[in-house]
């Protein structure tokens, strides 16, 4: 998107200059205005795809009831302050966001550890049949936790370990798209930079702390934020090994907002107030760090 | 201070050989040059030397010292790389002293002081804030280079350093370099792909094709006497003529031209190598008569009305091509069925088409053997200079 952004703007640029410099060629002109403007609809037309339904869940969660039929009903209400204090407080709500903090930042820390060495392992050491290792690692995407769920589960409760942080953190800390982008990452690095410190007598530990990392620091933000993210979607897994409430997450604890209204109608302002509650940790995340995120996934030109 | 002595190295990759049983001596402070085309393993030589690669077989030895397998940190010596090679997030400072703090042999004063010093002698003072993004290129390799000097290391390996610096500035660091080994006295390897860096900058010039040596030497006796056919057209650009000819009697002899060869003070048994005796012309085996390959530089070949001191012996040749080159004029002829270039004066009035009459140097024709290329004819006298007598020795 910021690439058909940043075309736009030099568009402009050249527009700006050819008129400048009394340019007469005029219908050229026009239609390159023309398409400025196209780009930019385009744009305005994708965002508001994205975004509507958000939008609606946040005007929905100010509402009393909450039921949507027709567009009036899209006026926002003023009971904002009400369903997120009943959402937060009388539902425990906080205590769910908090839990799923907790179980994102373990398992972004314990794959960031986990896919360096991984990583630093399959491109800067001589370890026999690497490139196999680093196919077999690659090979376990075909295996997402959801289909390992039958054998995991007796596992994690052959452990003990069920109903535990330890329980929705361990298995996520394994992944193989983190140690490919890490290892593309280090291959990108040139050579003679591991050979100056090689012959510095830098060592492994001095090395990697101090020049690799921060060498990496826009891949490995960039990462640990689709980390984040992703641990903290996770629904199905926290459902089935976590029974207790105290120790549930936020995902599931959507659920548990929408199941409470026995039988009668369900209060879909607080389910929505809950949906943007989940909302904000990623959002805030992601508009933080958007330049470093932008940085991992474009195509970098240098 | 040390000099450095490769026996017999060899690196195989795979099944490629890129060095091939190199041996040679870099002496104590010499700046010594490696030149050659891509992929002749002098790259791959230079990073043995720095135990970035492990030989497949043969001796690194430094003084007295076998390093061939010892590990890198442990060689004490520093590499400059054609990419700088520096940290992108350290500021100059930072990336001169990363690599002497990481031994611990260094006082904080004396690191100070000697990146003070460093900084002084490649006049970066004002770098040493920067990041390596905010300077230039040849402030870059200025600061490599100081991070090189400050560790005060046996041996200066440099892999191409000026590569990525555009033409004026890698003249003016040349000279720079020149300047700072004099004042340093470190025994230096510098590798190169470019023979005028290598015939400035070096006091011996080793010359590599095909993981082999083939000749070493101080830059104008690579000139002068190339050894063979390889080297006499690497060296010097434009690069040597080569013309097919008959030696009969002492005259080279073509279709379209004869030309004496010159004996010298032949047969006083002083040029070991060159004689230039008229029975050595001669092939032991085909008698009187042999073929051979007749080498004569472009800026040995003159037309005969701007050289009348050159001698009687002219051929006429046929213009095929000029180009003006500013200080002369390169003349493309051809002569029967041979082609070559010759320089003339820059505003001679020679058009493609017409007929020139070429005279050459007598002093400076070379004889190759057809087939093993090797040369067995210079006209002039080789100085006896001790590389060859040790050469000679050695055989």
């Amino acid at each position: 998107m910021t690439n058909a952004i940043q075309y736009t703007k030099r568009r402009f640029e050249a527009l700006k200059g050819a008129i400048a410099a009394g340019d007469e060629d005029e219908p050229l002109a026009v239609t390159g205005l023309g398409e400025g403007v196209g780009v930019h609809l385009q744009l305005w037309l994708l965002v508001g795809m994205v975004v509507f339904p958000i939008l609606v869940a946040v005007v929905v969660s100010t509402k009393q009831q909450g039921i949507v039929t027709s567009l009036p009903d899209l006026i926002p209400g003023t009971y904002a302050v009400e369903n997120y204090r009943e959402a937060i407080v009388d539902y425990g709500f906080g205590r769910f966001m908090w839990n799923s903090l907790l179980m994102s930042v373990v398992v972004v820390v314990g794959k960031l550890v986990i896919s360096v060495l991984a990583a630093m392992a399959i491109v800067y050491y001589r370890v026999p049949y690497k490139d196999l290792v680093f196919l077999f690692v690659l090979f376990t995407l075909l295996l997402p936790v959801p289909v390992r769920f039958i054998p995991l589960f007796q596992l994690i409760n052959d452990l003990g370990w069920g109903n535990s942080l330890l329980a929705i953190t361990v298995p996520y800390l394994a992944s193989a798209t983190t140690v490919f982008i890490l290892r593309q990452h280090f291959l990108s690095i040139p050579n003679s930079i591991v050979e100056t410190a090689k012959l510095d007598g830098v060592g492994p530990v001095k090395f990697t702390l101090q020049v690799l990392i921060p060498m990496s620091r826009g891949v490995l933000v960039g990462v640990s934020i689709i980390m984040f993210v992703y641990a903290w979607n996770q629904y199905l897994w926290p459902l089935v090994i976590i029974d207790s409430e105290a120790n549930q997450v936020a995902q599931v604890g959507l659920q548990l907002l929408q199941g409470d209204v026995q039988g009668g109608q369900l209060s879909w302002s607080l389910v929505m107030a809950g949906s943007v509650l989940t909302l904000l940790p990623p959002l805030a995340l992601m508009v933080l760090f958007r330049e470093p995120l932008l940085e991992t996934f474009a195509i970098q030109q240098k | 201070m040390t000099t450095i002595t490769l026996r017999n190295l060899r690196k195989e990759f795979d099944d490629v050989v890129a060095v091939n049983g190199v041996d040679l001596t870099v002496r104590d402070g010499e700046f010594l040059v490696v030149v050659g085309p891509s992929g002749c393993g002098k790259s791959t030589t230079l990073r043995l030397l720095a135990g970035l690669e492990t030989a497949t077989d043969g001796e690194i030895r430094m003084d007295d010292r076998d390093v061939t397998g010892t590990e890198p940190k442990d060689r004490n010596v520093a590499m400059v790389f054609q990419n700088y090679a520096l940290y992108p997030h350290m500021t100059g400072r930072r990336n001169i002293t990363f690599g002497m703090n990481a031994t611990d042999s260094f006082t904080d004063e004396e690191i100070d002081r000697r990146v003070a010093e460093a900084a002084e002698t490649l006049d970066i003072t004002d770098l040493l804030d920067r990041k390596p993004q905010a300077m230039s290129g040849g402030e870059r390799q200025r600061v490599a280079l100081g991070r090189a000097i400050v560790r005060d290391p046996d041996a200066f390996l440099m892999d191409e350093p000026l590569s990525n610096l555009d033409a004026k500035l890698r003249i003016q660091m040349r000279a720079e370099l020149t300047r700072l080994h004099a004042e340093l006295g470190t025994t230096t390897v510098y590798v190169t792909h470019d023979q005028t860096e290598a015939m400035t900058l070096g006091e011996r010039v080793v010359v590599m094709d095909d993981g082999e040596i083939q000749q070493v030497d101080p830059p104008q006796a690579l000139y002068d006497f190339p050894e063979n056919r390889f080297v006499a057209e690497f060296i010097g650009d434009p690069a040597m003529n080569m013309i097919d000819v008959a030696v009969e009697g002492g005259v080279a002899v073509h279709d379209a031209f004869r030309i004496p060869l010159p004996t010298g003070e032949a047969g006083d048994g002083k040029n070991v190598e060159n004689g230039t005796a008229a029975e050595s012309l001669a092939d032991p085996e085909a008698g009187d008569r042999r073929k051979a390959v007749l080498g004569v530089r472009p800026e040995d070949l003159h037309p005969a009305r701007d050289r009348p001191d050159l001698g009687e012996t002219t051929f006429d040749a046929t213009v095929e091509v000029t180009e003006p080159l500013g200080d002369s004029l390169l003349v493309h002829c051809s002569v029967g069925d041979a082609t070559f270039k010759m320089g003339a004066e820059p505003r001679s009035s020679l058009e493609p088409g017409g007929t020139v009459s070429v005279t050459y140097d007598p002093e400076r024709l070379h004889l190759f053997e057809p087939e093993t290329g090797e040369a067995f004819y210079h006209s002039s006298t080789a100085p006896v200079t001790s590389d060859r007598l040790e050469r000679v020795a050695n055989d």
